[in-house]
């Protein structure tokens, strides 16, 4: 099993005619996604071209998509400017899970959008993240999908290349996973840590859990309490930005250490605190995670 | 980014916060003129992006416009927790009565603004929330709704016993929930907000930082960066479209993506080596943007030696490969370079970088053991 998408993903691409949409459509095309519809306003009626002569239908909005297609998922490859509404109109259109992987939307935009989803049931992924992959059966996002495997792994990440250096590490050791979810770097995120250990739990084939934090916020502190309370799993935990100065925003929107709160060192002791084994290194990651499935 | 102690209080008067009136002086003898046209006693204040100015000796009470101008003479390139200040703030000094704290900001936990006030103003709200959590009444504002009238009393009510004052309270709160909203702002405080012993509310200071994701649509305050403050690297770095952040070490970093490129930082650390610097390239790492980070990292003479660290995804490592070898070949570099390159291609990637004359790796434990081991040799 998996968690969030699977072999019964119907996936609309919002901003499917746009540089990185057009181009992450074929990716996820090839690698098995069933990608149903494109949206983009004013194009609606054209075709999408995708790999191997497969093509998709392109909608003007939304509730189109949705109502001519099934669609149950949504990926948002739009502009800042637009991404929080793009959000609202794929809740609004009745999406279960909408995957925003737009970087740089202003945080007040997405307060509003989060609130407007949450009250539609509508579960929200991201933004600023790179999407999520079940191996072998959906990706929706930018992940590399040659570096992962099926497997019982699952591995829930704030970092973006960070996560493909840990899943590499795992995948090249013979351990595969079951999905790879990056919640993204933003402040206000739709789907944190202990939603996806939440999933992770009920996921039969999750036998251990991989959980990449950095600077920043409490979500890792309060996932590792989760851990302890809830968890029967083996957790490996990893922090970035040990060496990182306060006050600084980190590349990442929500990588700050804000006054003395946020730290790494804060967050690291948290997870040994409740259980969870840390890795100093990256490549420890799967070092320890080999060890817990072996014991 | 941060506003100035001026900038945010334009802002505030905007929204119709009252705010005593102020001038910026460049020198000292602006400042003389401007204490003289004010009359009376001002506030000499450094305007500097930093918390303890008052603490450091940046603000100053001046009884007679020639003590302002001395004042001024004494802040005016002073250091402040290593700014240097450039520009004072002339403002009348008024009486107070009672001081308070007001703020809201974007919180993480409930996903929208919140208000925090309390009676107990003037000191570092983190100290109050710290050993008199009591004293701060939070609100947590639906953000489709705003800041609604008995919300805005319910936290004004915090604040005074005195019905008039209330009131006044309570206006301010709605606007400063506005100001909050129409500047994308992330972070607005009033610390303090007085009561004068004629019954006014007045916001005697202001502190306002901007959601960088906002500034895209909001020139005008895009227009208050003040750049003077950064290091020359970092203001380069953004014109470049790189996220860079000045560090104290001697490794510089050149890595693509936020997490890893922290992680790099922390892995230099755990070899017993400093990083110079944090920086990403992002996820592309076209060979023009390593050209300007290669630029951006070795116009720090600290520095001793290069770092790649780039993890390709779905861009192949050997296009990677080929940019960084292109973009070498036309800037002169007078340290050593070791690379790491690993995911899709990387056997072909390693022999590009190889003929080419590097030292590439494909385990990141490797490479940066590797540049620490030539930072601290050379």
């Amino acid at each position: 099993m998996s968690i969030f998408i699977d072999e019964n993903t119907r996936l609309v691409v919002q901003g499917i005619t746009g540089r990185d949409g057009s181009f992450h459509a074929r990716q996820m095309m090839e690698y098995g996604t069933n990608v149903v519809a494109g949206v983009t306003p004013g194009k609606g009626g054209q075709t999408f071209e995708g790999p191997d002569g497969r093509t998709v239908p392109i909608f003007n909005a939304m509730d189109e998509a949705v109502a001519s297609t099934g669609a149950n998922t949504s990926v948002i490859y739009v502009p800042p400017a637009f991404a929080a509404g793009a959000v609202m109109e794929a809740a609004d259109a009745g999406i279960d899970f909408v995957v925003a992987i737009t970087e740089g939307v202003p945080v007040l935009d997405m307060a509003r959008a989060h609130a407007f989803a949450r009250d539609r049931g509508t579960r929200v992924l991201g933004p600023n993240c790179p999407g999520l992959i079940s191996p072998g059966k959906a990706k929706v996002g930018i992940l590399p999908g040659q570096i992962v495997a099926p497997g019982p792994v699952g591995l829930v990440s704030r970092s973006g290349t960070l996560t493909y250096e840990a899943v590499y590490h795992l995948t090249t050791a013979g351990i595969g996973q079951t999905t790879c979810v990056g919640i993204g770097g933003d402040p206000l995120i739709g789907t944190k840590f202990i939603d996806c250990l939440a999933a992770f739990k009920d996921d039969p084939d999750t036998k251990a859990i991989v959980m990449i934090g950095e600077i920043g916020g409490t979500d890792e502190q309060e996932a590792a309490e989760y851990v302890k309370e809830n968890l029967d799993l083996p957790v490996v935990g990893f922090i970035a930005g040990q060496t990182a100065p306060p006050g600084r925003r980190m590349g990442h929107a929500g990588a700050i250490i804000s006054g003395s709160a946020g730290t790494a060192a804060e967050k690291m002791e948290a997870f040994e605190a409740n259980g969870i084994q840390v890795a100093k290194r990256p490549v420890e990651i799967a070092e320890l995670i080999r060890a817990a499935l072996q014991g | 980014m941060d506003l100035h102690e001026y900038q945010a209080k334009e802002i505030f008067r905007g929204a119709g916060i009252p705010v005593p009136p102020g001038k910026v002086a460049t020198t000292p003898e602006e400042a003389e003129a401007f204490a003289r046209e004010f009359g009376g006693m001002v506030v000499v204040k450094a305007q500097v992006h930093s918390g303890g100015r008052g603490k450091a000796g940046g603000v100053k009470l001046a009884k007679t416009p020639e003590e302002a101008r001395e004042h001024a003479a004494r802040i005016l390139g002073m250091d402040i927790k290593g700014l240097t200040v450039h520009k004072v703030l002339i403002t009348p000094a008024e009486d107070i009565d009672t001081e308070a704290y007001v703020g809201v900001l974007v919180d993480r936990n409930s996903q929208a603004p919140m208000f925090m006030v309390s009676a107990e103003g003037g000191v570092d709200i983190e100290e109050v929330a710290h050993t008199n959590p009591d004293a701060i009444r939070k609100l947590t504002v639906d953000p489709r709704y705003g800041l609604l009238p008995h919300q805005a009393y319910w936290l004004a009510n915090a604040l005074y016993d005195d019905p008039g004052l209330i009131r006044q309270a309570q206006k301010v709160m709605g606007q400063l929930y506005n100001a909050f909203v129409n500047a994308g702002a992330s972070m607005a405080e009033i610390n303090p907000l007085i009561t004068t012993p004629g019954g006014q509310v007045k916001a005697i200071d202001a502190k306002v930082s901007i959601d960088d994701n906002e500034l895209f649509r909001r020139p005008e305050i895009e227009a208050y960066r003040d750049t003077s403050g950064e290091p020359e690297a970092e203001t380069e770095a953004r014109d470049a479209d790189l996220t860079f952040i000045k560090l104290d070490g001697d490794v510089g970093c050149c890595v693509n993506g936020a997490g890893l490129a922290m992680a790099t930082m922390d892995l230099v650390k755990y070899y017993g080596g400093e990083p110079a610097n944090f920086l990403d390239i992002g996820g592309s790492s076209s060979p023009e943007k390593v050209v300007n980070a290669l630029k951006i990292i070795t116009a720090d003479p600290a520095v001793k030696v290069i770092l790649f660290n780039i993890f390709g995804g779905i861009t192949r490592t050997d296009d990677v490969a080929n940019g960084i070898v292109e973009a070498t070949r036309n800037i002169d570099i007078d340290v050593p370079i070791v690379i790491r390159l690993t995911g899709t291609n990387e056997e072909l990637a390693l022999e590009i970088l190889k003929n080419a004359g590097f030292e590439a790796y494909t385990s990141m434990d490797e490479v940066v053991s590797k540049a620490v081991e030539l930072a601290n040799r050379a």
